[in-house]
């Protein structure tokens, strides 16, 4: 009989379809970016009005006031164009993981943290044992704990869904069709700065997630995500 | 092999060519459609597809923002042209006067207009805002006459897909389907704000498309053409349109 895999199929084939999707928006939306790195509130902002923001890095226009006497090099074509493919991709993604996620109660019974653990007092003590750097204990092996349920479900249900409704929002013709969906964020230059600040949680995210795969063990838990298998199979002889 | 996993390759093979089958029934659907974009080749086609099909299924008739007065910006950002040839300011020296708006292709009536002629056709004021593929926007009052007045006039045919639009500057193009052409806020403009339409952002006639992208509306119009296909005419990887590289459906 075979153990059930740690992660379904499902779980796996679309977190990879994620990480590949996340990664192509990653350096297509930086690249999108250094093509005017101001930031705005509201409705308008250009280069003759004030910023909210600046990054200090030169631009792909010769328009935007950077301080940087040159210009890099523009590659808003294919970026553009990879940029909503992944987005695609992702968005489509998202859908069949969390509708499955529904139907097989997969949120219920591996995300939303156990009643026991809605305490303050159970989430400070996973907090204070990474501090402490303490060995992960036998249950978080086939298991979630507090704070990484917490979190998976912080992305799921928020950092997800609002970097796809921000940048939604800064489309033409979305806004055409669903106005109250700028409006609502204060207008297309405040929904930029959003779908800005988001990307970056997304990316920290990432960071502390691919560095706790390091920590606990990084050959175990990519094949957990790979192949489903807790421990490699024996091998026959 | 067993019976289970004979009717699991059974249903499996049965479900994988309905589905091969369905996307090429679905792919036909849209093509007879209209769902399907120019530039629909390539790696980048599929999401291409899937945007402009999206947006064509459910926000075809759709009105682009308008904004109140107390909105419209007092600094407008107008990106910097290229030097305009001699024939421009031939024309600017005799203050747009001899200006010519010329129709032609699948078109009952090919002709021309000048810009007294678009000023005696139905005017529309709309404040809307431009926004650029880099980030940037602005909201000005643009005032103009509808591209669907002219289409009107010319009488375009049934068989009519694209209008393609062309500056006076002959490396500057543009083209859009019908959806957009036909579509109230598409404006040929000659007015901003309180007056004329300035060179620096068009003038003096510049075809906006609100529901697109800042790069759709091209300056300097002064030629339509409409066509069953937008074939030589879409802003490719070896074109030598401004756009050179930029996907066609810009909703996005």
């Amino acid at each position: 009989m075979r153990r059930n895999p740690r992660h379904s199929v499902l779980v796996r084939v679309t977190h990879w379809i994620t990480v590949i999707s996340f990664i192509a928006l990653l350096v297509t939306g930086v690249e999108i970016l250094i093509s005017h790195p101001r930031f705005y509130w509201g409705e308008v902002g250009n280069s003759l009005t004030p910023p909210l923001f600046q990054i200090p890095i030169p631009s792909s226009r010769s328009t935007v006031p950077t301080g940087y006497a040159y210009v890099l090099p523009d590659q808003n074509g294919w970026s553009r164009y990879l940029h909503f493919e992944a987005a695609w991709a992702l968005v489509l993604t998202g859908l069949v993981y969390v509708v499955s996620g529904l139907r097989t109660r997969h949120f219920g019974t591996n995300l939303f943290p156990a009643p026991e653990d809605r305490t303050w007092r159970a989430f400070s003590g996973v907090i204070a044992r990474h501090l402490r750097l303490a060995p992960p204990e036998d249950a978080d092996s086939n298991s979630y704990n507090v704070l990484q349920r917490v979190t998976y479900l912080l992305v799921v249900f928020f950092f997800f869904p609002f970097v796809i409704w921000t940048g939604l929002a800064m489309s033409s013709g979305w806004n055409a069709a669903v106005p109250w969906t700028v409006d609502f964020l204060g207008g297309r230059q405040s929904a930029r700065t959003l779908h800005f600040f988001v990307s970056i949680g997304l990316v920290l995210f990432l960071l502390v997630h691919v560095a706790m795969i390091a920590l606990s063990g990084f050959g175990t838990r990519m094949r957990e995500m790979i192949t489903g298998r807790t421990i490699a199979r024996p091998e026959r002889t | 092999m067993n019976k289970v996993s004979r009717r699991r390759f059974l249903t499996t093979g049965l479900a994988a060519t309905a589905g091969v089958a369905g996307l090429g029934v679905a792919a036909g659907l849209a093509r007879r459609y209209g769902l399907v974009p120019p530039d629909s080749g390539g790696i980048y086609g599929p999401g291409e597809a899937l945007t402009y099909a999206a947006h064509r299924l459910f926000a075809r008739h759709s009105l682009a923002r308008e904004f109140p007065r107390s909105m419209i910006s007092k600094d407008p950002f107008a990106n910097s042209i290229s030097p305009l040839n001699d024939a421009f300011k031939r024309l600017q020296d005799g203050n747009f006067t001899d200006w010519r708006l010329s129709i032609e292709g699948m078109v009952a009536r090919p002709g021309s207009y000048s810009l007294a002629d678009l000023r005696s056709l139905p005017v529309r004021r709309q404040i809307t805002e431009v926004v650029c593929e880099e980030g940037w926007s602005y909201i000005a009052e643009w005032i103009g006459t509808p591209l669907l007045e002219v289409l009107k006039d010319a009488g375009v045919l049934p068989q009519a897909r694209y209008l393609v639009y062309f500056s006076i500057d002959p490396d500057w193009w543009d083209s859009i389907d019908m959806v957009d052409a036909l579509h109230p806020q598409t404006l040929l403009t000659w007015a901003m704000n309180d007056g004329d339409l300035p060179v620096a952002f068009g003038g003096p006639l510049r075809l906006r498309v609100p529901r697109q992208l800042g790069y759709k509306s091209v300056k300097f119009v002064n030629r339509l053409m409409v066509t069953d296909s937008a074939k030589g005419f879409v802003p490719a990887i070896d074109s030598k349109s401004p756009n050179y590289g930029y996907s066609w459906y810009a909703g996005i």
